[in-house]
């Protein structure tokens, strides 16, 4: 098909030949086959292995426990105010996983800042979006006359809880479950920001390993557990999703809830939303805090020289947005074709596609590291380097998004603009590209906000001279004194405003546009 | 326009959907394209359209071989079953399409759009945003905005199958005075006899692709191609014999007080009421009673109108006797 070649020609270079590289690194020595079975067999290796499994199930567990509720309050009942408490509950899942570390340092006191607790926590909130929407979306779909059956036939609450509700649910349950582990178990900003040097993931090591240690082939060979892992728990996902999936019905209007219920749903409403907000607002608090005092020292101080950073950390702002626009027109030029083939039902390119997802940011900045560091393919000192990291893992995003509304499309609309006399060309100016306009940019918006806040990969590749907001963050972080804290909270608050901004403008912008 | 088919064939996916077509439609004619569902009735409809090109055949306009034409320049209006409504669009917007890639100016475009509008009884809904109709308006702009260009045909998908009942006679009503008033050129597919025959000038049966019969309401009730088409049309009173059958319209068989038939069900459809009997023979036939009709149980004498007697061949679905 000829709308796939670039996509697959894009993953051929930018996502294979790194694996490759990868695969070369940790398996051959001086031409012939070697396997690095001393780090494979090594008891730090395994401990690595066995904390990164042990917090994506400790973390994923705790954020059903979470979520549910909130899923439960935003499915089943209408309230004042429900549609702005569904958008706020996505917040978090588009705030960069490094202003998310950051406001957990900014929230918890000293000592509790950098801990398992604060990485269990920071997941928590990072992926209880992912439960409500999933789940939600899943419940809000069952009809509420199941439940009105169940109880007409006898069965009491906990009954029907246990009988009916977990069962229905379980679909939903598994799929939510598999993508938040999968997200906790490749999780790189939070981990290396709150695991300090104590904890750390086989995607945290990886990078120890390459960047600190300069110990390639160790790096090399964690990468390949970390591949390994991956792929057994995307199967083990999609077997789960499989055996589990029932047929959805339609649900009728949610109802408001009434006497004892009311004080329940809106407890658990506003617990989950602040919950939601307190971590970005004490990220906003200790970016003004100066001293035992309030000011904007730490934003004026964004224009000053520092030692931290070969460039003003207002540089890092600016390289920022120039990465991601390059990276967003990349992901959207890769990502259409890409979208475009998928709806038309190639279900390979789709899975193929979301491979740079699951594939973990840090193995693919390792990947790129390794790939491009010789000719033919020296871009170790480019600039491009930066953006086509970023691009490789927003294209998923970006096909993630266009896919459905692609396959929404109603084939009888041109058909209708024909008979009435639209030519072709006229067709695709009247029909087809006002209707797509929407989920374009809503694309191209959730393209640009991934780039802005990549940072697993992009730390892998970065150029001291030309570092990213996130990078600059991380690198603030890792130095001593209140000052550097306050400057990355700064920096934060200002990466949080620009990703927001993104997202507003992208879904309202055209809402209007297309009227 | 007169529009005519000529041995339309079309393959699709290695099934035959249509095999050797052949219809005429005069200008001015209402035909009804009626057959059961899967009959390639709308294929047949976008091959008529251009939206499919046929396998082998001609399609001719006003004696003109249109048939390599596609559909933008054909110039035939045509209502999809469900409508098809611009979502992007408010009604105005939607009606005023055609007019607009035609390139009319603006003031021409918006009196075309009143006109149409005015036409399907929805005037001063210009401003309307199209998710917010019922039902039965989206239809009504969709036949507006079909309309709005003046097409010399229209061609109607179903336009009334996704109604309730109440409103689909009401619009069938409609559409009958507009078609007569408009002196359109129209072919309308339905799956439903009754709105075939109120409809249609002419009734073309389509069966497995293949047209079994075409002919006006009353020579189609009188004289059925076959059997299949006698039942297709709700004949009961139908006794095959061998490659023959016999049928008997219901309206020819009289059913009064008397001897030597018992009525086996009543049951009223409005005005007339249907019967069963079962003759002391052993027969049973379908009767139409109007007025005061005899009850489940009743004695009755039953008399058959030789006029009302046919004889039919039987076909199968290919065609052959």
């Amino acid at each position: 098909m000829a709308t796939a070649a670039l996509p697959l020609a894009f993953l051929a270079v930018f996502f294979a030949w790194p694996l490759v590289a990868i695969f070369r690194r940790s398996l051959v020595v001086d031409g012939a086959l070697d396997v690095p079975v001393d780090v494979l067999t090594a008891s730090s290796t395994w401990d690595v292995a066995w904390f990164t499994l042990w917090q994506a199930t400790v973390s994923t567990i705790l954020t059903l426990v979470a979520g549910l509720p909130f899923a439960w309050a935003l499915a089943r009942f209408s309230f004042p105010g429900r549609s702005m408490v569904e958008a706020l509950v996505l917040v978090p899942f588009v705030l960069p996983t490094i202003v998310v570390a950051t406001a957990f340092i900014a929230l918890l006191p000293d000592g509790v800042e950098r801990s398992v607790w604060a990485i269990l926590l920071a997941h928590v909130f990072f992926n209880v979006a992912v439960v409500v929407r999933v789940v939600g979306a899943f419940w809000a779909g069952l009809d509420e006359r199941l439940w009105d059956a169940a109880a007409t036939l006898g069965a009491g609450p906990l009954e029907r809880w246990r009988r009916l509700t977990l069962p229905l649910l379980a679909p939903a349950l598994a799929s939510a479950a598999s993508i938040v582990f999968l997200f906790c178990f490749t999780s790189f900003g939070v981990i290396v920001v709150l695991g300090g040097v104590r904890y750390s993931t086989l995607e945290t090591e990886i990078y120890n390993q390459a960047v600190r240690l300069f110990d390639l082939r160790t790096a090399a060979a964690l990468a390949l557990i970390q591949l390994a892992a991956v792929v057994a728990v995307v199967v083990v996902s999609g077997v789960l999703e499989r055996r589990l999936g029932g047929a959805r019905r339609r649900g009728r209007a949610a109802p408001r809830p009434t006497g004892r219920r009311a004080g329940v749903v809106a407890a658990v409403v506003a617990l989950s939303l602040g919950l939601l907000v307190l971590p970005p607002l004490a990220l906003v608090v200790r970016s003004l805090q100066v001293g035992s005092g309030y000011g904007t020292d730490h934003f004026a101080a964004l224009f000053d020289a520092t030692p931290a950073l070969l460039v003003t950390p207002w540089h890092a702002v600016l390289n920022s947005l120039l990465f991601a626009t390059v990276a967003a027109a990349i992901a959207l030029a890769v990502g259409v074709p890409a979208a475009i083939s998928v709806a038309r039902g190639s279900r390979g390119l789709d899975a193929l596609l979301m491979l740079p997802l699951g594939a973990s940011a840090a193995m693919l900045g390792f990947g790129f590291l390794l790939a491009f560091a010789d000719p033919p393919l020296d871009l170790r000192s480019s600039l491009a380097i930066v953006p086509l990291a970023q691009a490789l893992v927003a294209t998923p995003f970006v096909v993630r998004s266009l896919v459905p509304a692609l396959r929404a499309r109603d084939e009888r609309l041109p058909e209708a603009a024909a008979v009435l006399g639209a030519t072709p060309a006229q067709v695709r100016r009247e029909i087809e590209l006002p209707l797509l306009a929407r989920p374009l940019a809503v694309a191209a918006g959730l393209a640009f906000a991934v780039a802005l806040g990549e940072f697993g990969a992009t730390v892998f590749v970065v150029r001291a001279d030309w570092p990213t907001l996130p990078v600059a963050i991380f690198r603030f972080l890792g130095r001593p004194g209140a000052d550097n804290v306050g400057t990355a909270m700064a920096l934060c608050v200002v990466l949080m405003a620009l990703v927001t901004v993104v997202a507003l403008v992208s879904q309202r912008a055209v809402r209007h546009g297309s009227r | 326009m007169t529009l005519a088919l000529e041995g339309i064939d079309v393959v699709l996916g290695g099934e035959r959907i249509l095999a050797d077509v052949s219809l005429e439609v005069p200008s001015g004619e209402r035909l009804a394209l009626l057959g059961p569902s899967g009959s390639g009735k709308s294929t047949l409809l976008r091959v008529v359209a251009g939206l499919q090109q046929p396998s082998a055949g001609r399609v001719l306009a006003g004696g003109r071989d249109v048939t390599g034409v596609p559909a933008h320049r054909r110039g035939i209006g045509l209502v999809f079953q469900d409508p098809a409504l611009f979502p992007h669009r408010n009604v105005a917007e939607n009606v005023g399409f055609g007019p607009k890639v035609a390139g009319l100016p603006r003031a021409d475009r918006d009196a075309r759009v009143a006109e149409a509008l005015a036409l399907v009884g929805l005037s001063g809904t210009e401003k309307r945003d199209v998710t917010t109709l019922s039902g039965g308006e989206a239809q009504r702009v969709a036949l507006a905005r079909a309309l709005a260009p003046r097409p010399a045909t229209l061609l109607l998908d179903e336009p009334l199958g996704s109604l309730d009942a109440p409103l689909r006679l009401r619009l069938q009503e409609d559409l009958r005075a507009l078609f007569e008033r408009l002196a359109l050129t129209v072919v309308h597919v339905t799956h439903d006899v009754g709105e075939a025959f109120a409809l249609g000038d002419r009734i073309a049966i389509l069966r497995a692709g293949r047209i079994a019969q075409a002919a006006t309401p009353d020579e189609l009730w009188a004289h059925p191609a076959d059997e299949w088409v006698a039942r297709f049309l709700g004949m009961r009173n139908v006794e095959r014999d061998g490659d023959r059958a016999t049928v008997v319209r219901p309206e020819a068989v009289r059913v009064r007080p008397g001897d030597g038939a018992t009525v086996v069900a009543s049951e009223r459809d409005g005005a007339v009421v249907r019967l069963r009997v079962r003759r002391d023979d052993g027969v049973e036939l379908e009767a139409l009673s109007v007025g005061s009709a005899p009850a489940a149980g009743d004695r009755v004498s039953v008399e058959i109108d030789p006029a009302g007697v046919v004889e039919v061949p039987v076909r199968d679905s290919t065609g052959r006797g």
